[in-house]
């Protein structure tokens, strides 16, 4: 079998483990290439019949809106169901505190609204499109990887996960967290979104934008990123490697707009997909610290 | 193209760290930024180049300590193959980890440090490999620029190895002389070592023949999940999802239901992308069977000529993996591909000194401990013996108290 079968067959094998196993999953959607890639590896595996979970997406209120048309566009052409959790509830109610100043960012808030979401809906599985090759606390990570009650990952206390035999079994309360793309790298999702024609959010091909420069890199010029008069914004042509909060996302400046270009770009790229990523440049253990307080 | 999974036995000292950051640096694996984190760090080598081997430390907790808790998965990709690594521990309290990581390999790396041979580290890492039935087996003798490149010391090993595995019933070995830290022969060819007439490691991997699918292995599908949209429009639909676990299932031909034995015959054999003829190892499909019959998950499909053994007492070989002791009293749940029912260990028959391989007689299972026991499960499993077909021999032992997977099983055979 070609690799993007391999990979595609154990996917669909995962999802189909988690419509066994689990009361109520969730599919937890975010609008980025990964989660998309979910969606049609759901439709492979469950398709004439309804997903048996429905999608799940955490809104920080801070997303490019590009990608929220994308998505309810897409929720309507399949025809299944999305519950959306919003931040800005968490905000509102005092649960959490909008962090301030330049590099303020909504993205460590939406670990509460994700368990929110979670114990509010009572669901026991959580399918996300995480990848091992994104990080190095990922590489570590079981493809059904269990939370307690407060969400936290141990990495110590994990299962051991043994041939193609995943132990769902859960005390009431905890939730695993499934991903079924564990063995994907990012250039494997590119390539099966090419292969399979599958439609994704404009702002990963390049497009003119306004942007501003961060810690190094570009952001894409918006008020949410509290400018002052000090940014100075410029128009560049860009594409984002991935999708998350406008404020924690850089853009990579490209001319690319066909996807072979894009795919061409990132094998000879010298920067990991993470390092567009603002979050996990805080420290060396970012992520790690991250996941054992709950992040997806 | 296709994918290799490997894994890598060998502990911090045979340099185990330090090959696996070759194989990335040198296949250009690693990328800027991370190549900055690494440069960032204060770990060195004795003559200021970048250890290679801080490529394959994880978590903060393993980088205090200095050692690999866990199994890490690593990626990276030639023109001719994808690789997927599986880097384990190699001290004697992680063989859980080992054991874990082979079951889902294709080949194993074994690391023999040229200055000390084989050594009882290298009898355990080889009894695993042979335990979990891994087909293909790759010798490196490593840290060959200790011993000056000499083919004396590389041959010696070559030949206690191979008693080894003979006695182990491992029949493919390569043997590879190597020193990762210089890059001899992991993906360039050493110049150092004109006697060697064989590949690097790399090319070795990238063309080594693996799942080329058995035709000779018996079709075997077990139920994960039954496609029922009940819609107007599909009100009859009843399609059974599952993957392909061992050899194919074609179009028109009589299979059975196990455990019930129930006979029907395939009519379709539905993807999303369309209906196939044949469906081979390793593909998920969603079966249809021209007669209506109860077929729920946990349901194996197989063909009727070489069905698989149905029994609900079994021999096998088990790799205890939880702190708390194996107790012959306890109930525990036995998961053996979607089916899941309650079992007792009930007999423990030995325990096998994974360093000298010895029998010994046990009455109970610690930690990493492995042996022969013998199970009672409440319902029958439709199983293959591990060794004849091992895609359809593995089956753990979970904890009904803590839901913790506490044991490996290699079915062996009916009681």
């Amino acid at each position: 079998m070609n690799y993007l079968d391999q990979l595609e067959a154990e996917a669909i094998a995962i999802l189909r483990e988690v419509a066994g196993q689990f009361e109520k999953p969730a599919l937890l959607f975010s609008g980025g290439k990964d989660s998309i890639t979910l969606v049609r590896l759901a439709e492979k595996a469950f398709r004439p019949g309804k997903f048996p979970f429905p999608l799940v997406h955490v809104d920080t209120g801070h997303n490019f809106p590009e990608v929220i048309e994308f998505r309810d566009r897409m929720i309507e052409k399949i025809g299944e169901k999305l519950i959306i959790g919003h931040v800005q509830d968490a905000i509102d109610s005092g649960k959490v505190m909008e962090q301030k100043g330049k590099n303020a960012s909504r993205n460590a808030l939406q670990t509460v609204t994700l368990l929110e979401t979670i114990e509010k809906n009572k669901f026991d599985a959580c399918i996300g499109g995480a990848r091992r090759d994104e990080e190095k606390a990922r590489a570590k990570e079981r493809i059904f990887s269990v939370r307690d009650e407060f969400g936290q990952w141990d990495p110590k206390r994990q299962r051991p996960e043994l041939w193609n035999t995943f132990n769902g079994k859960i005390h009431k309360g905890e939730n695993v967290r499934v991903f079924p793309i564990s063995n994907w790298t990012e250039l494997d999702v590119w390539n099966y979104i090419k292969r399979e024609n599958i439609e994704i959010p404009s702002i990963y091909y390049s497009h003119d934008r306004e942007v501003i420069e961060r810690n190094g890199v570009w952001m894409a010029a918006h008020e949410f990123l509290n400018m002052d008069a000090d940014d100075q914004v410029y128009t560049k042509s860009v594409r984002f490697r991935t999708v998350g909060d406008m404020t924690c996302t850089a853009a990579v400046e490209s001319e690319k707009t066909e996807i072979d270009d894009i795919i061409l770009e990132i094998s000879q790229s010298k920067i990991s997909e993470r390092g567009a990523r603002m979050d996990d440049k805080v420290s060396e253990a970012a992520m790690e610290d991250r996941k054992k307080g709950g992040y997806f | 193209m296709d994918i290799l999974k490997f894994l890598t036995a060998g502990s911090v000292d045979d340099g185990k760290s330090t090959l696996i950051g070759r194989l990335l640096y040198d296949t250009g694996s690693v990328l800027a930024d991370q190549l900055e984190a690494i440069q960032k760090s204060n770990r060195k080598n004795d003559d200021g180049t970048v250890d290679l081997a801080i490529l394959t430390d994880g978590l903060k907790a393993e980088r205090e300590q200095g050692i690999t808790i866990d199994v890490a998965y690593k990626y990276f990709q030639t023109e001719k193959r994808k690789f997927i690594i599986a880097d384990t521990p190699g001290h004697i309290q992680y063989t859980r980890n080992m054991v874990t990581g082979a079951s889902n390999a294709d080949l194993a790396i074994i690391l023999v440090d040229a200055r000390k041979g084989v050594i009882e580290q290298t009898i355990r890492h080889s009894y695993l490999v042979s335990l979990l039935a891994l087909e293909h087996v790759v010798v490196c003798v490593n840290k060959m620029d200790m011993v000056d490149y000499s083919e004396a010391i590389f041959e010696k090993i070559h030949a206690d190895y191979h008693t080894l595995a003979t006695k182990l019933g491992i029949k493919e070995v390569t043997f590879i002389p190597v020193s990762a830290l210089r890059g001899d022969n992991i993906v360039n060819e050493s110049s150092a070592m004109p006697w060697y007439k064989g590949k690097s490691l790399l090319e070795h991997l990238e063309t080594v023949k693996v799942h080329e699918v058995d035709s000779l292995l018996p079709a075997r599908m077990a139920v994960q999940w039954v496609v029922r949209p009940q819609t107007d429009a599909l009100h009859d639909y009843r399609g059974y999802a599952g993957r392909v676990l061992s050899g194919a299932f074609k179009v028109g031909k009589q299979v059975k239901v196990f455990p019930s034995g129930m006979k029907s015959t395939i009519a379709r054999l539905e993807t999303f992308d369309g209906d196939l003829q044949i469906a081979e190892e390793g593909k998920s499909i969603t079966l249809h069977l021209a007669d209506e019959i109860d077929i729920s998950r946990g349901d194996m499909i197989g063909e009727i000529e070489r069905a698989p053994i149905i029994s609900n007492e079994i021999e096998a070989d088990i790799c205890w993996m939880d702190t708390r002791e194996l107790d012959t009293s306890t109930t525990y749940f036995i998961q053996h591909q979607s089916k899941v029912t309650r079992c007792k260990i009930r007999e423990v028959l030995y325990k096998v000194n994974i360093n000298t391989l010895e029998k010994v007689n046990a009455d109970s299972f610690g930690l990493n401990d492995i042996g022969r026991v013998e199970i009672k499960t409440a319902d029958e499993l439709a199983f293959d013996p591990y060794d004849k077909n091992k895609r359809n021999g593995g089956a753990i032992i979970i904890d009904s108290r803590t839901n913790v997977t506490v044991g490996a099983l290699m079915l062996r055979a009916a009681l």
